[in-house]
């Protein structure tokens, strides 16, 4: 038999933590790629700013200067170090990621789940209402209450991003829930009396975890892609420092990508989506690949 | 009698999550020619793998770590793929477990029937191929006619089944191996087969390696028995010592425990304990927690394959 | 068999269970036809027969899972399906449940411990989280996983088939039932292993006092309660023939079951190669004779023109041996093919 912890309690579950989920992730290289990449930004947005000082004052002899020891990615067009707005901007991009994905998740997990369990008109109703999110153009309509509702927080900002997101997710999970609904576990528990709440939360929940954690994971991605996108379009421009805006004012508003010695100021937010958003992809498909017995290359 | 199949030591592993998992250690087997020899185990003993590692349809994480296997005197193990696929179904042909499922269903049988002899490009003409068919067919008490025409959703379990040994048999394979030919059919059926797969085995003298947990299976077919356990051939025996006089003492213990029609259930007695872990096989002889003679020995050193009565056993017992 | 004047606990009343199909549902496929028994506390019942032929269904209609769509399912004489919500939350811990997959009736994502905590919970009312996990322990041990500490924190991948099936026996005994429906409880797990779970179930039924509705394809593990148990034998949704198991096995007088029992193999080679099966025609059998006549007529080899106009009532030939079938009494004396040679 396995070599699992035989220990209960809280050493118990630590370990049977460790065995069950942690070495498994750090077995598959995507996932380990991924993770230690999305820690890293983790790691930037959180004591990044700490360590970083913000300096916003602008020193027009100092413009467009290529990356340095002094300015390890340059200045911006008013003389401003690049790295140091990167460093703060992290904390917005990630902030806007996670609240949107945890708007997202948490509709979509309760619209999937109550209509896969429950079925009937309550269903119908709520797969119509799904449908109509799913059919409408996200972009443009997006950018539309952006531009409309003044957005002046990163949460009601996360919340326009989520109110997009969440459809797919919730079909998705529904069909999840539908098959896991006849499985012979639901009907023992069913049997047992064990009633719906516990059959819902504990049963059922514990099953679709790793899909949610999973598409979280790309949720966060999804709404990096999308802040970026429309802060690069000028629409919501919530702090100066958020990568977007970086972008938008590197196209739009000084022209650095035709200047050619400006170009590292336009490059450098793009490398960093890059890199979170490659990132997430690689820990997604690597959790992908540890929780999800079909996709394994073996067995 | 000279083997048509020889297995010497052979070794199947798999990479796996926790590790290498080592299903087959040191597996050694013979199959006679003109016999039906029977590879008898459990779920979990590796049977299947052997089989696996005999033809080369081991997955991705599958592979041979050692050993031999003759088949006449071509090794098996050292020929190319391209090689191999030409072996396979012209002269050994197998019919996988729950093969039925395998049947391709937008295909009609007589499409199957095409498509496997022309991918093995034999030359023959499609008419000449239905007509084999047919007699094949026939053979196993299907009506050509019927089935030829038919999708493999319009037949039950047990005809897809009869048509997969049909199958098996169109290029005249002169090795036939089956692993858990009965399993999901219903007892009418299953006698139905074995039947199917005696009349075969007489009238073209077929030599066979049958695969199965079903010990009454192998005591309808089989003229000689390969036991499994826990990875190892632990007993290689003719049929009727297996049931009579069986050496080892798993062999003993899977006799005596399984429920039949004709005796008195109450003085049979289950096997204790489980099958071991693959990941960490008990060390000495893999038999020795459940084993009621278990000794010191047992416990330390394996036992070898010896010779016992015509038969082989590896247990300390028959030193 | 000790038919008693007690009244049945459980007792089906022409139950007929069909599912339809297509669009309109106007198909129908009939699983279970008005089939009528007596189940009293206490027995064992072996509900035999091939794929297809209804034993799950009505093995689920005993345990309330499923409502028939004819006829009526009794609990000590009330209709079940007719019961208040207080009656019915009494009558629902009384016929649990054990599946045929042991993997698929554990949640894969739990452990044995979060598996029976739970049920403890509801059942047996522990004071402290100290008390539920020696009741646990209690349990593995009872059905025969020990050392119980070890198996608290495994999850169902880590067991092998027939722990798993002691385990869904565990689940499914501390509710306290009067009934449990295995289904196919030992198929598939493997042979040696087996006859262990068939003891437990044994154990459950002697000292607990718990009865069974064992369904199962394969007369020789059902026989392993022959003496204590009832067999009802089906095809294709009605119950052909019945009675007390011993009496049954030693005079088979349906055509389908002669057939089986002549088909089954022997697991002694002596008897390889003898011909002794009973050859059954294959025919397809239309909903028309499925409904009006003997559901076993297409295949049968003694069928003769009444048998596929109207179905054959059950013929009492003593000891509670009944059979459907109007040749029952003409057919030739049952030798059973192990005694020859």
């Amino acid at each position: 038999m396995e070599t699992v912890s035989v220990e209960e309690g809280f050493r118990g579950r630590l370990s049977s933590l460790y065995y069950n989920i942690l070495k498994p992730i750090l077995a598959n290289k995507r996932a380990t790629v991924g993770l230690f990449i999305l820690l890293g930004f983790i790691l930037m947005a959180t004591i990044g700013p700490i360590l970083v000082p913000l300096d916003l004052t602008m020193r027009w002899s100092e413009r467009f200067k290529p990356p340095s020891l002094e300015h390890p990615l340059g200045t911006d067009y008013a003389g401003r170090d690049i790295f140091q707005q990167i460093v703060h901007g992290s904390r917005d991009v990630l902030t806007i990621a996670f609240l949107a994905a945890s708007f997202a998740i948490a509709i979509a997990v309760t619209i999937g789940t109550l209509s896969g369990y429950l079925g009937g008109i309550v269903d119908y109703v709520l797969m119509g209402v799904t449908d109509i999110f799913l059919t409408i153009p996200q972009l443009p309509v997006m950018l539309m209450i952006a531009a409309t509702v003044k957005v002046s927080d990163p949460v009601s900002f996360s919340a326009i991003i989520a109110i997009w997101m969440w459809a797919g997710l919730a079909r998705a999970i529904r069909a999840e829930i539908i098959s896991l609904r006849q499985k012979d576990f639901i009907e023992a528990a069913k049997v047992l009396d064990l009633g719906t709440g516990h059959i819902v939360f504990k049963e059922l929940m514990p099953n679709i975890l790793p899909y949610i954690v999973i598409n979280f994971v790309t949720m966060m991605r999804v709404a990096i892609t999308a802040s970026v996108g429309i802060m690069f379009l000028g629409v919501a421009p919530l702090s100066v420092t958020h990568w977007g805006v970086m972008l938008n004012m590197a196209m739009f508003a000084y022209g650095a990508i035709y200047v050619p010695s400006g170009i590292h100021y336009a490059l450098a937010p793009l490398l960093f989506i890059v890199l979170l958003e490659y990132g997430a992809v690689n820990l997604a498909h690597g959790l992908d690949e540890v929780f999800n017995p079909r996709l394994r290359r073996y067995e | 009698m000279e083997p048509i199949l020889k297995v010497r030591d052979l070794i199947v592993e798999y990479a796996v999550r926790e590790g290498i998992l080592q299903v087959v250690s040191k597996a050694s087997l013979d199959a006679l020619e003109g016999q039906i020899t029977a590879l008898v185990g459990e779920s979990g003993c590796g049977k299947t793998t052997l089989i696996d590692g005999i033809m080369g349809t081991l997955p991705p994480n599958g592979y041979v770590r050692g050993g031999q296997v003759f088949f006449k005197d071509i090794d098996l193990l050292r020929l190319s793929e391209r090689e191999r696929q030409k072996i396979r179904w012209e002269r050994i042909a197998m019919v996988f477990q729950a093969a039925q499922n395998s049947l391709n269903p937008v295909l009609r049988v007589a499409d199957h029937f095409i498509e496997t002899v022309e991918a093995h490009k034999r030359g023959l003409s499609k008419k000449e191929i239905l007509e084999k068919a047919s007699e094949l067919l026939r053979k196993a008490r299907l009506d050509p006619e019927v089935v030829l025409r038919s999708y493999p959703h319009e037949l039950s379990g047990g005809m897809k089944q009869r048509v997969i040994i049909a199958l098996s048999l169109i290029l005249d394979p002169e090795f036939l191996i089956l692993d858990e030919p009965t399993s999901a059919l219903d007892i009418y059926t299953q006698s139905v087969i074995i039947d199917l797969l005696r009349a075969i085995h007489k009238e073209k003298n077929l030599s066979m390696l049958l695969v199965t947990h079903d010990l009454s299976i192998v005591a309808e077919l089989a003229h000689r028995a390969a036991v499994m356990y826990a990875g190892k051939i632990i007993e290689v025996t003719d049929v009727n010592s297996l049931f009579h006089d069986p050496k080892h003492p798993y062999s003993r213990g899977l006799i005596g425990a399984i429920p039949s029609l004709i005796e008195d259930l109450s003085h049979k007695k289950p096997i204790p304990g489980n099958p071991p872990s693959l990941l960490n096989p008990p060390p000495g002889c893999r038999f020795h927690p459940r084993c009621p003679y278990a000794t010191d020995k047992c416990k330390k050193e394996e036992p070898p394959l010896v010779k016992v009565n015509g038969g082989l056993v590896a247990c300390w017992l028959y030193e | 068999m000790k038919e008693s004047a007690e009244m049945p606990f459980i007792e089906l009343q022409n139950v007929t269970k069909y599912f339809e199909r297509g669009i309109m549902k106007k198909i129908r496929n009939y699983a279970v036809i008005d089939v009528s028994m007596k189940i009293y506390e206490g027995q064992i019942i072996a509900l035999v027969g091939e794929s297809g032929c209804g034993k799950t269904t009505l093995g689920k209609i005993i345990a309330g899972i499923i409502k028939p769509s004819e006829g009526r399912v009794l609990w000590l004489g009330k209709d079940i399906w007719k019961l208040s919500k207080k009656e019915f939350k009494q009558f629902r811990p009384l016929i649990q449940i054990v599946h045929q997959d042991p993997y698929a009736s554990l949640n894969p994502a739990r452990t044995v411990y979060q598996i029976l905590a739970p049920v403890v919970k509801k059942y047996k009312n522990p004071r402290s989280k100290r008390e539920l996990r020696e009741i646990i322990i209690q349990y593995l041990e009872y059905v025969g996983l020990t050392p119980p500490s070890y198996f608290l924190n495994k999850y169902p991948h880590h067991l092998s088939g027939g722990m798993r099936q002691r385990l869904s026996i565990a689940r499914a005994i501390i509710p306290s039932p009067k009934f449990i429906v295995a289904d196919e409880p030992v198929s598939m797990i493997d042979m040696s292993l087996r006859l262990s779970v068939l003891k437990l179930m044994e154990r459950l039924n002697k000292e607990l006092g718990i009865g069974f509705i064992y369904i199962s394809h394969d007369v020789a593990t059902a026989r392993y309660f022959a003496g204590k148990a009832l067999l009802a034998l089906m095809y294709l949704g009605r119950i052909v023939e019945k009675g007390p198991m011993d009496v049954v096995l030693r005079n088979p007088l349906h055509p389908y079951l002669r057939a089986i029992l002549s088909a089954s193999p022997i697991p002694d080679p002596k008897f390889a190669g003898k011909k002794r099966r009973i050859e059954l025609k294959s025919a397809e059998v239309s909903t028309d004779i499925l409904l009006k006549g003997c559901p076993f007529s297409h295949r049968c080899p003694f069928a003769v023109k009444k048998c596929f106009e109207k179905n054959p009532p059950f013929r009492d030939f003593g000891n509670g041996h009944m059979v459907a079938c109007y040749l029952a009494d003409e057919l030739p004396e049952w030798v059973p093919p192990w005694r020859e040679g």
